[in-house]
């Protein structure tokens, strides 16, 4: 009954106009530790519509991982602290939300996915139970109906001989298999968003391939907005509508997905870009962007790049860059692209 | 204020003075180093120098003879605790002897009992352990039986009989006992330790380079395995000082003449509505004893224990 | 779960045998005459003692005295008291009593230990844990019998909430502060394992996921954290199992519990060799077999070990 009622009231909010199902708006996150503050994330924009695969791209360190950690409502605080900004889901703060508000949308409204399945599922619990335990909780279902759904889940994400392995303990399973029941979590309650943290880099390449496709898939079955996030390029290219490139906290890129490898408009998505092995390049040395990763604690002036880029001048040295609409040679806006680059226009065009 | 500058002055120069950086410290060096600025650490040993010269020369903090009882001053001649360092400080017990006396007498026996256990079970179990460890194999596969074996024995169940079949019993039979029955423990810490440690880079480089056995164990193997075995024992010392006073409380530990808390606790217990204090004394010190060493094993854990490095 | 518990069942068997081994060899080939210390101090009369000898089969060779010790033991023959009980009826009667002891401490050592630890653990830091780290400190330092006579003293004589030893040794209620004296020895250290583990687990990868999941708090806690945190404890608490016995010796002593322990503090302090080891050979068959059963615990808790 509840499920039928939910779904219909799902289905309204979708049909409002304008409104996406996720905004991000000027999101500042930092860590308090005993070496200083480190300035994690430094106002970060994003929004994600119903249907929609944002692919969230950057280094270790670039945000992207506090950012949806804190989203979820799941960063550890202390010592982290949203210092400010806002999430918006479906128009209302989650940040102002009471904590038992917040603890009934996860999972059931968004859900997130992560890494390591092997260390995120709970060894000593069969994964039948931890699949169940979702609509124990969220749904009230009992033990029985629990595990019949969890059977229904994992055939849903073709683990084979589900009624079987329901029972099952999380080390008796591959990786492959392991990170489909966490997809099937997850997807438990047909939540509205999914997060995705890094969830085929734990696994070997042909099984990437995979989960990702079956992630991809039964996101569009949905309807259900997927923000993916990634430090690999490779995997976003098929599944992602737009591309966020983050780097130190910020956002210094978005555009749609083929138009960013097509013709990227900032010099750190360029330098990505290129370090890309290719079949082509036979012979040729691979690129590598030089130098380190920015230091949170000490995030240099200016354009937070400028030490590690190609291109820099002293205004990056100085001035923080603002993130510019992106136009093509004729001035005309380019839906979607943005770059925080003081020389987007000579990384664009020239 | 300016006093406590003038004292730290000297203190800053030597700090200057130790080696630089970049020279490499070994762990036990380090640990010595942190060590040192550890209150708990520095309470606890300032405890045990206290314990130990009690144990080597009780005559400096008392000149009542322990054994000497004199029956007109029996338990309920109240204690003055006035009488600084006297022999009536703590009153006296049942048989009329100084319990200040005794308290300090005591101390002899549950140090030689604690140090001489624990470096028996670390000798002999670290070696077992090491043998076991490094051949692997049968050798490894026997001396693991073995161990189990022992450890189906709890420590004091064991003592007991072990301890009943002397017709008199000293210290010495205490700590053969003890040691005994006790030595698995530390085989089964340094066995881990060193097959760990075993397959280290520098273990098989210094076998490549045609380094002997003994050479091997001794010089690669057991200072880089010794460090949880130090824990373990250091830890393991309070709980057998406890075991002896327990055994010895139960009558099957030490026996007179030796002076012991815990045989005084027992002797103790059926004036404890009388004459509270003859108990509370003897086993004060003997808690407090355990404590000083159970908190010198906590900072050593801490100052050694790699995981919290 | 049946193939490891037959598993486990047929590793007990030569642990067992040679446990008793060396408890026999113990008593045995040790310096000093086990029949002469049965007169203590006093020289024995010859003839007395070539009796005495050859009614507890010590007049046979050193070879002969082990078979036939490991043959009674097989059939259940544990010795006699010098009364001319048979040691294995005392225990029967004195056992019930022991167990419902061993009981009620474990369930205080888990019940108490395993809350200080978990509240300690996920405030690590704070006052409540610093006080508890304290207080488990001074916990482990006082020696079983100190702790049975500060309590005796304190809630017996002082407070007169009790009687200072137990009239009747089935009564629970009367039971009940011997049992917190006997847990209070592991308390201290279920207390602290409870809350290292904890600290750690709180860290864990599957934490974060429960999180995630929109359970609420207490189910996190509850489910997630605490099973897998309880792991270690248990691990601990079979190994633990001897000092509960050896306490049971001291605190049924000092409380006059009617039990195996009292039974045995008795036969130590009357000098009866014999019996001593024939009780502890019992109590080391109880020992192995509940350690046995903790173990079992420890596999239905961890299916990482069961499936191994």
């Amino acid at each position: 009954m509840t499920t039928a009622l939910e779904k219909t009231t799902a289905a309204k909010d979708r049909l409002v106009p304008g409104t996406p199902l996720l905004e991000v708006r000027d999101l500042h996150v930092e860590f308090k530790t005993r070496d200083g503050v480190a300035k994690a994330v430094n106002g970060v924009n994003y929004s994600v519509a119903a249907g929609e695969t944002l692919a969230v791209l950057g280094e270790s360190g670039s945000g992207k991982s506090v950012t949806a950690q804190t989203i979820m409502g799941i960063l550890d605080m202390p010592p982290g602290r949203v210092t400010a900004g806002e999430i918006l889901f479906r128009g209302q703060d989650m940040l102002k939300m009471s904590n038992e508000q917040r603890r009934k949308i996860r999972g059931r409204k968004i859900a997130m996915i992560f890494q390591d399945a092997l260390s995120s599922l709970n060894p000593v619990l069969s994964v039948g139970y931890q699949l169940g335990e979702m609509f124990r909780v969220h749904e009230g279902a009992s033990r029985k109906e629990a595990k019949a759904k969890a059977i229904e889940l994992m055939d849903r994400v073709r683990i084979p001989a589900a009624a079987q392995r329901v029972n099952d303990f999380p080390h008796q399973f591959s990786g492959g298999m392991r990170q489909r029941i966490m997809i099937a979590m997850a997807l438990a309650l047909e939540p509205d968003l999914i997060i995705a943290d890094e969830p085929t880099t734990a696994l070997d390449v042909t099984v990437q391939a995979q989960v990702m496709d079956l992630l991809a898939e039964l996101q569009a079955e949905y309807h259900m907005g997927l923000i993916l996030i990634t430090h690999d390029l490779g995997v976003v290219a098929d599944v992602a509508d737009k591309i966020a490139v983050m780097y130190a906290g910020r956002i210094v890129e978005t555009a749609p997905v083929h138009e960013l490898y097509a013709r990227p408009a900032h010099p750190y998505t360029k330098g990505l870009l290129r370090s890309i092995p290719r079949l082509d390049q036979k012979g040729e040395e691979l690129y590598a962007i030089k130098g380190l990763p920015p230091n949170l604690y000490k995030v240099p002036a200016g354009c937070a790049f400028n030490p590690r880029c190609d291109v820099a001048t002293d205004l990056c040295r100085t001035e923080i860059p603002a993130l510019h609409q992106v136009t093509d040679r004729d001035g005309a806006e380019l839906a979607g692209r943005k770059s925080a680059c003081h020389l987007w226009k000579e990384t664009l065009h020239g | 204020m300016p006093d406590l500058i003038e004292k730290n002055a000297p203190a800053q120069a030597v700090a200057s003075a130790e080696p630089k950086p970049e020279k490499p410290r070994s762990l036990g060096l380090d640990a010595w180093h942190d060590l040192r600025k550890r209150p708990v650490f520095i309470i606890s040993a300032a405890l045990i120098v206290l314990l130990i010269a009690f144990a080597i020369a009780p005559s400096l903090f008392t000149s009542v003879d322990p054994r000497a009882g004199d029956l007109r001053l029996h338990y309920l001649t109240k204690p003055n605790y006035l009488h600084f360092f006297q022999a009536d400080w703590f009153g006296y017990d049942g048989q009329g002897r100084s319990i200040y006396a005794r308290m300090i007498y005591g101390a002899r026996a549950s140090v030689v009992v604690g140090i001489c256990v624990t470096a028996g079970v670390t000798v002999l179990g670290g070696l077992a352990g090491m043998i076991a460890g490094y051949y692997g194999g049968w050798v490894d596969t026997i001396i693991s039986r073995v161990t189990d074996m022992f450890f189906g024995i709890p420590l004091l169940l064991g003592a007991l009989v072990v301890l009943n079949a002397f017709t008199t019993r000293t210290v010495w039979s205490v700590v053969f006992a003890l040691v005994a029955l006790g030595w698995t423990q530390m085989t089964r810490v340094m066995r881990g330790s060193v097959i760990t440690v075993k397959q280290a880079d520098y273990v098989t480089a210094a076998r490549a380079l045609g380094a002997g056995t003994a050479r091997i164990m001794f010089k690669h193997i057991l200072p880089n395995a010794i460090a949880p075995v130090i824990v373990v024992a250091t830890i393991a010392l309070g709980g057998y000082i406890a075991t002896e006073a327990t055994l010895s409380f139960l009558g099957i530990g030490l026996q007179d003449p030796t002076i012991s808390w815990g045989i005084d606790i027992n002797s103790a217990q059926k004036v404890i509505r009388t004459a509270p204090f003859a108990l509370f004394f003897p086993a004060g010190m003997l808690s407090v004893t355990v404590l000083a060493f159970i908190m010198l094993g906590d900072a050593v854990r801490d100052a050694l224990d790699p995981k919290l490095r | 779960m049946g193939r490891f518990v037959a598993r486990r069942l047929l590793q007990m068997i030569p642990v067992f045998l040679g446990t008793v081994t060396i408890i026999f060899f113990m008593t045995r080939m040790l310096p000093g005459d086990p029949a002469a210390a049965m007169w203590g101090d006093k020289a024995a009369d010859p003839a007395q003692l070539a009796a005495f000898k050859h009614r507890m089969g010590l007049d046979v060779s050193i070879g002969r005295q082990y078979l036939n010790y490991m043959g009674d033991l097989l059939t259940g023959n544990f010795g006699e008291t010098m009364a001319g009980r048979k040691v294995i009826d005392v225990i029967g009667e004195a056992l019930p009593v022991t167990v419902r002891l061993a009981l009620l401490a474990f369930v205080f050592e888990l019940v108490v230990g395993v809350t200080i630890g978990l509240f300690s653990g996920l405030r690590r830091g704070k006052a409540f844990d610093k006080s508890a780290l304290v207080l488990t400190l001074l916990l482990i330092s006082i020696p079983v019998p100190v702790l049975g006579f500060i309590f005796q003293n304190v809630f017996a004589i002082q407070l007169k909430w009790i009687t200072p030893t137990v009239q009747d040794s089935m009564n629970l209620g009367q039971l009940i502060l011997p049992a917190v004296v006997l847990g209070s020895i592991s308390l201290a250290y279920v207390a602290r394992l409870t809350r290292t583990s904890i600290a750690e687990n709180l860290k864990a990868d599957y934490m974060r996921t429960a999180v995630a999941k929109g359970l609420p708090r207490r189910k996190v806690i509850g489910t997630h954290l605490l099973r897998n945190s309880m792991i270690p404890v248990v691990t601990f608490l079979g190994t633990d199992l001897g000092a509960l016995m050896g306490g049971a010796i001291v605190t049924e002593g000092i409380f006059n519990v009617k039990g195996v322990g009292n039974a045995l503090y008795h036969a130590i302090n009357l000098n009866e060799g014999a019996t001593v080891s024939g009780f502890v050979v019992v109590l080391v068959l109880v020992y192995l077999a509940a350690s046995l059963i903790v173990d079992l615990l420890y596999a239905v808790l961890d299916p990482r070990i069961r499936y191994a």
